[in-house]
């Protein structure tokens, strides 16, 4: 197995990573603009670029390995990449503590629901090389949409701290004091796979169509197949996304209902409040 | 600390405002309605403090204000006066200390409660988008009541602003949504207000339209008020008696021209 692999890296590997070159030499060159209008992305750009390159050699090298790998070894990659996002997301919400296990039980609440879905109604096939990328797709989309619905989420209340006060200086429910910002924050964080539904299709092909055709399945199933699954990383999304939000809603109030969740400069709260 | 020592004073009550409430408290149409208490909310605090991140707020402050009658809380910025409204209404926790209603620790009431016996009107309106008459009927609702439409247009009616009830907070001007926010609390039917500098944004002509609305609803309902203050003539037009914070601390508290003529 081992020999296999590395005799394919002396070939294809070394065109892989001159293409990858050229799209990363594109990138820089869209930050270099980005530079001239004030924008800078650099460091972030440049972190991001290297950690997707190195992950995803290191995950193509992880399942060449474990490409004959049981449903149980499946599971478990899919569980350390729902952990990987839930760090990811969770730097959404710093602010909140226990961010990192809201993020995580969100991410996984979302993806698991699917995956076990898609897997029950033999949409989904438990072999690896199927159950990884597939279900690794879910996951990034679960981690898009929680840590959309977070960052929007503490935005909103820490922009509105004195309506939601207001709210709770009327006697109202922490939960309804800042369901304007639930709704808002579950919304922005579908928004992006609502598009993509709509734009199925007519505006993209993804990838997973295309690979199918190119393989020889025909382009109508393909097709369909491809609907299921944009399908049902709108369901994770949404699930994550409504998780993720709720349990950020319970952390943003102390047992005496009072707001906790408040931006930086709030967040010395006294001295605002020491007028 | 100058004048009326804060604990042990006696507390006095209008005869005028008496005979006008007679043990009775308006509901949210603006008529009376029996309060199952006897007479206005009694308001103490004792030894209250805050302190966050090491950095003293309010420092064991303890006073008891006048039930039924309009109290300021004056002093410099930074003094701990809004500390000081917020903790009563326990949007913020004390960490040191209580407050007292009726002689009950407010930490035995249920904040939800709590806040709707004790209403608080902030520096800035903060209305919810929609109408002024949904802004008006959102406390009652929270506790699954429905004001009539009646009610509404008589709280309205009450607070300067006939037939307000379907204009869209987006159109008020800033003395116009104070003046809601006010009516918003009130609809409550609270047994003590609670004003953060609630005429700070306003013009003069604003200024004192909300100042005798303040004076008329505090005596018509026997409401037991504290409003913070930065404007010590205001103060003395409107409040019998008046607290001085400095540096989190209560520096004098008593009958208003004396505190402010001591100052």
């Amino acid at each position: 197995m081992l020999a296999d692999l590395l005799h394919r890296i002396s070939g294809e590997v070394a065109m892989g990573l001159a293409q990858a070159g050229g799209a990363i030499a594109l990138c820089l060159a869209v930050i270099a603009v980005c530079r001239r209008f004030t924008v800078r992305v650099e460091r972030e750009a440049a972190v991001s670029l290297a950690r997707g390159l190195v992950q995803m050699v290191a995950v193509g090298i992880v399942l060449a390995l474990l490409l004959r790998g049981s449903l149980l070894v499946g599971l478990l990659i899919l569980l350390g990449m729902t952990f990987a996002a839930a760090v990811t997301a969770a730097r959404r919400a710093r602010a909140v503590r226990g961010a990192l296990l809201i993020s995580f039980w969100s991410i996984a609440a979302g993806s698991g629901v699917v995956i076990g879905a898609m897997i029950a109604m033999r949409t989904l096939d438990t072999r690896i090389a199927m159950l990884v990328p597939v279900g690794s797709m879910i996951i990034a989309n679960s981690m898009n949409s929680c840590a959309q619905a977070a960052e929007r989420f503490r935005a909103d209340v820490t922009a509105h701290i004195g309506q939601v006060e207001a709210g709770l200086a009327l006697g109202a429910d922490p939960a309804v004091a800042v369901s304007p910002y639930v709704r808002s924050a579950v919304y922005a964080s579908l928004l992006p796979r609502l598009d993509m539904l709509k734009s199925l299709g007519l505006v993209w092909i993804p990838g997973v169509m295309a690979g199918m055709m190119v393989s020889g399945a025909s382009p109508i199933y393909a097709g369909i197949y491809q609907f299921i699954l944009v399908a049902m990383i709108l369901t994770a999304s949404g699930i994550s996304g409504l998780v993720v939000t709720l349990l950020l809603r319970t952390r943003a109030f102390s047992p005496a209902a009072q707001l906790t969740l408040r931006g930086d400069a709030a967040a010395a709260a006294g001295a605002l409040s020491a007028r | 600390m100058s004048m009326t020592t804060a604990i042990g004073r006696v507390d006095r009550t209008d005869d005028a405002q008496r005979k006008t409430a007679a043990g009775q408290r308006p509901g949210p149409s603006g008529q009376a309605a029996a309060t199952g208490t006897a007479g206005p909310l009694r308001l103490e605090t004792h030894r209250l403090s805050r302190a966050v991140a090491g950095k003293t707020l309010l420092d064991s402050v303890s006073v008891r204000i006048s039930p039924g009658e309009i109290t300021a809380v004056v002093g410099p910025s930074g003094a701990g006066k809004s500390t000081f409204l917020r903790l009563l209404n326990r949007l913020d926790e004390p960490t040191g200390g209580s407050v007292l209603l009726n002689g009950q620790d407010y930490r035995s009431v249920p904040p939800r409660m709590l806040r709707r016996r004790l209403g608080m009107v902030m520096q800035m309106a903060y209305l919810f988008p929609g109408t002024v008459a949904a802004n008006i009927a959102f406390g009652p609702k929270q506790r699954g009541e429905t004001m009539t439409a009646d009610q509404i247009a008589a709280l309205l009616t009450r607070v300067g602003l006939p037939g307000y009830q379907g204009r869209d907070v987006g159109t008020l001007s800033g003395g116009e949504a104070q003046r809601v926010s006010f009516a918003r609390t009130l609809a409550n039917a609270p047994e003590g207000l609670l004003l953060d500098e609630p005429t700070s944004a306003l013009d003069e002509a604003s200024v004192r339209g909300v100042e005798e609305l303040l004076q008329g609803i505090v005596a018509e309902r026997r409401i037991t008020c504290v409003i913070v203050t930065h404007n010590r003539p205001q103060a003395a037009r409107i409040a019998r008696h008046t607290m001085v914070l400095e540096a989190g601390r209560l520096a004098a508290f008593g009958p208003t021209d004396e505190v402010l003529h001591a100052g």
